[in-house]
């Protein structure tokens, strides 16, 4: 095999300079390893193809760790197991580039697991050069996920037993029962003609990422001496008798044909257009009240509380965005949790003059309560000389506090009058500031604007805010 | 004035954008998802991507690959997520490449819950990943800081070549308040070091390994030069009524809103209180909490964690003053009241 290949590809660098150490000539790979003759084959694929600028490659953690000393491609080194996330990422970015996740059986089978698995489930347009050696080389002689049943590793020293260690696992044969890969074949370097079975492979997994017609992986069994602790001879007796035996070699996945060759899709690293993005912001044309609100309810702290599903989250929010139109530093936070997800909902809304400190409502100066919970539970927290607002189609009782200002709005009853009793929130929010004069119908209008998905209910609600605003008016 | 009302998480996304991101990868975690919702809504809408990885781990490594291809890039997540992300943060940081990711931290350890906490600060400030590193630390307190140090977040992370965390909470997060939106960047600056797939680029290396440990002691060491030049350069910090305050208030995030509230009614009491607020939690605002520590008798550090940002107070301060210290935690916000009648009332009588 050396003797063919009589010059060094483009791809392969001539001299070794980033490897430490006087030697710049030969590889950190021991005697018979499958990285060296892989790399050349890689090297010589990305020449023969004409896409070496185009190449990042992606090293991973394990003895193929500084692959980069000997590529001459774009060369990013990875976390142990995360190649195929950070594949993706790249060719995101840049769909034109080849991009090239070089694994091992550790890295891709046991930590990255998850990984390859679900970036062969996307799909994604890379070439996954998976080598397999059924051991850990770089660490030492671990057991591998693919270390075969009795195999001694450092961390097997009685060999590998399926009770503990569990069966050695069948990557091509997983991935293939994924929709997303396009092409997955297992191939050999034990002898020259496996060699260039394997070397066939790897151009057909580049090509098809040229062509953009998606995933491939490409796994390659790798002789490991070392890490077998047999000489290079017997390592591929081993292979041959051991190895391919369990891991049969062929294509078993190939859909190329199915997913047709398509153009670089275009990608922006940077565009000028914002789309519907950024383009919400509100010009604001402060919409005043008629008349400045009498002091006692100028920048309230509300509490709005009610059953899930009655829109107490909505009320506020909508109180939150006029304040806001009218030119007040407004905050609004919901309650949040399990009582969000059924039983009672509240959010608290700030609407002030001056810039907002704490946006915690402790003890409110204004509560809106919708059911009786919420009035038994946060009656009691209300500031003295402070207003209550409920809605008395539904709280059967007369407030417990005289140091307050109450009001009984029959808001349910109002809003099935207009036909959906769902507009009680509206009907309440009509009744606060129609008392208090704090905001303008005009900036609860335009806030309806913003805070309603379904414009056809818009004009409900503004039925039941003016039915409201007549309700708290006539509370002056 | 253009101003929306939005949540804190929504306002980092719109931020992200007017700052030249276009890449997004996360994974669903409460409080922190409406970050990935906006972003999966609007990224597409401005010729980006979003992706939902598979993991925490996996997200932060597509993060780290978009880094490594030279695009404005960013996750979020909180706390349980944060700690996954660890491997992958420490690896930006080896591998000086810049991308920003929002902790909204929530009530742990653990599961814990899904309400406000300020516990991530040691894992945030002090490392969490292993190795000798900084992530530049930015704490908003405020729906429109969570859209402003969003960007400025992306600003640091290319000048420095370092991962920046927004280091929010799940109040700031779901809190709705007006926002103004900042000028868009242009557009950001050309990265001669990534890896692009081109002739170009094809040169390039990002690695964190190096083998020889004189190399690798040398990597560090150009490490706390940048280091450094962060401390020198990018401080920041709030200060509220310190002008002839006799106690301090320190605290960042929620608890900071809180705490000028306090002062203000404490002031009412005639109480010579004042509050500083960092919002560079690292670089921590030493000199301007050093200079005002002197001035004052006595420091109340209030946080929503069982102590954390306190110790830097204490190392920053020394003996200039006494620094007490107040937390709530598991997901309770203290009171404006809380901090008036335990924290500032005892000491005055």
């Amino acid at each position: 095999m050396a003797s063919k290949i009589l010059k060094k590809p483009d791809s392969f660098f001539e001299s070794f300079s980033r490897r430490s150490g006087p030697d710049k000539v030969s590889t950190h790979y021991c005697p018979g390893c499958g990285h060296g003759v892989l790399h050349k084959l890689i090297a010589e694929a990305a020449d023969d193809l004409g896409i070496q600028d185009r190449c990042v490659f992606i090293n991973p953690v394990g003895c193929s760790v500084f692959a980069y000393f000997y590529l001459d491609f774009g060369n990013i080194q990875v976390a142990h197991g995360r190649a195929p996330a950070v594949a993706t990422a790249v060719k995101r970015v840049h769909p034109h580039a080849i991009v090239i996740s070089y694994q091992g059986d550790g890295d891709l089978a046991a930590i990255g697991g998850n990984n390859i698995l679900q970036a062969a489930n996307r799909g994604e347009n890379i070439t996954v050069f998976f080598v397999n050696n059924a051991i850990y080389g770089m660490t030492g002689g671990q057991l591998a996920p693919t270390s075969l049943i009795g195999q001694r590793t450092a961390t097997t020293p009685r060999g590998r037993s399926a009770e503990n260690d569990g069966y050695p696992m069948r990557v091509c044969e997983l991935l293939a029962t994924l929709e997303g890969p396009t092409y997955i074949e297992r191939t050999s370097l034990r002898t020259p003609k496996l060699t260039q079975k394997t070397r066939k492979a790897i151009r057909k997994a580049l090509q098809y990422q040229m062509e953009n017609r998606g995933f491939s992986l490409v796994e390659i069994l790798s002789p490991c001496p070392t890490g077998w602790k047999v000489d290079p001879v017997k390592s591929l007796d081993w292979m041959e008798q051991q190895l391919e035996a369990y891991f049969q070699l062929g294509v078993f996945k190939d859909v190329g044909d199915e997913r047709p060759a398509k153009a670089d899709p275009e990608r922006d690293l940077w565009s000028a257009n914002y789309g519907t993005a950024i383009d919400l912001p509100t010009d604001l044309d402060a919409k005043l009240p008629e008349a400045s609100p009498a002091p006692k309810y100028r920048n309230p702290s509300l509490k709005i509380a009610g059953f899930g599903g009655q829109g107490v989250l909505l009320l506020g929010y909508t109180l939150a965005e006029a304040g806001m139109l009218s030119g007040y530093h407004v905050t609004w936070i919901p309650s949040y949790g399990p009582e969000m997800r059924g039983g009672t909902a509240n959010c608290q809304v700030g609407i002030s003059e001056e810039r907002i400190g704490s946006p915690i409502v402790s003890n409110p100066s204004v509560l809106i309560a919708t059911n009786l919970p919420s009035m038994d539970r946060f009656e009691p927290e209300i500031r003295e000389g402070g207003l209550l607002l409920y809605d008395r189609s539904l709280i059967d009782r007369k407030p417990n506090r005289t140091d307050i200002e109450s009001i009984a709005i029959p808001a349910t009853s109002v809003a099935d009058e207009l036909g959906n009793s769902r507009a009680a929130n509206m009907v309440m929010l009509g009744a606060y500031i129609g008392k208090t004069g704090l905001l303008s119908r005009e900036s609860v209008m335009e806030a309806l604007d913003l805070v309603i998905k379904r414009k056809n209910l818009i004009d409900l609600n503004i039925k039941a805010i003016d039915k409201g605003i007549e309700y708290g008016r006539g509370a002056r | 004035m253009a101003r929306q009302l939005i949540k804190g998480n929504e306002a980092v996304v719109k931020g992200a954008i007017l700052a030249g991101c276009r890449y997004f990868f996360g994974y669903p975690i409460t409080p922190a998802s409406e970050i990935a919702h906006a972003a999966a809504l609007y990224m597409p809408e401005v010729g980006g991507t979003f992706i939902q990885a598979e993991s925490e781990i996996a997200a932060i490594q597509m993060v780290y690959g978009a880094a490594c291809a030279g695009a404005r890039v960013m996750t979020a997540s909180s706390g349980p997520g944060i700690s996954l992300k660890c491997e992958g943060i420490s690896y930006m940081a080896g591998a000086e490449l810049p991308g920003v990711i929002i902790d909204v931290m929530r009530g742990g350890p653990g599961l814990g819950n899904i309400a406000p906490d300020q516990g991530d600060y040691n894992q945030i400030v002090k490392g969490g990943g292993h190795g000798n590193y900084h992530v530049i630390a930015l704490a908003p307190n405020s729906c429109q800081e969570m859209c402003d140090l969003t960007a400025l977040a992306f600003d640091l992370a290319d000048k420095y070549r370092n991962p920046v965390v927004v280091l929010s909470d799940a109040f700031i997060g779901q809190m709705m308040e007006p926002v103004e939106f900042p000028e868009a960047r242009p557009a950001p600056p050309e990265k001669p070091w990534r890896v692009g797939g081109t002739r170009e680029t094809r040169n390039n290396l990002v690695t964190s390994i190096e083998m020889v440990p004189e190399e690798q002691e040398e990597h560090v060491r150009h490490l706390i030069r940048k280091y450094d030049e962060v401390e020198e350069n990018e401080t920041r910090h709030e200060t509220y009524k310190v002008d002839g305050a006799d106690t301090l208030l320190v605290g960042y995030g929620v608890v900071s809103r809180v705490l000028q509230s306090a002062v203000d009614q404490a002031r009412e009491q005639g109480m010579n209180v004042g509050l500083f607020r960092p919002i560079t939690l690292w670089p921590f605002p030493k000199e301007e909490l050093r200079a005002l520590a002197r001035k004052v008798n006595r420091i109340h550090v209030v946080e929503m964690s069982f102590g954390q940002m306190v110790d830097d107070v204490r190392l920053t301060v020394g003996s200039d003053a006494k620094v007490d210290f107040y937390g709530r935690y598991g997901g309770v916000v203290p009171s404006v009241e809380e901090i008036l009648d335990n924290v500032l009332a005892p000491t005055e009588v």
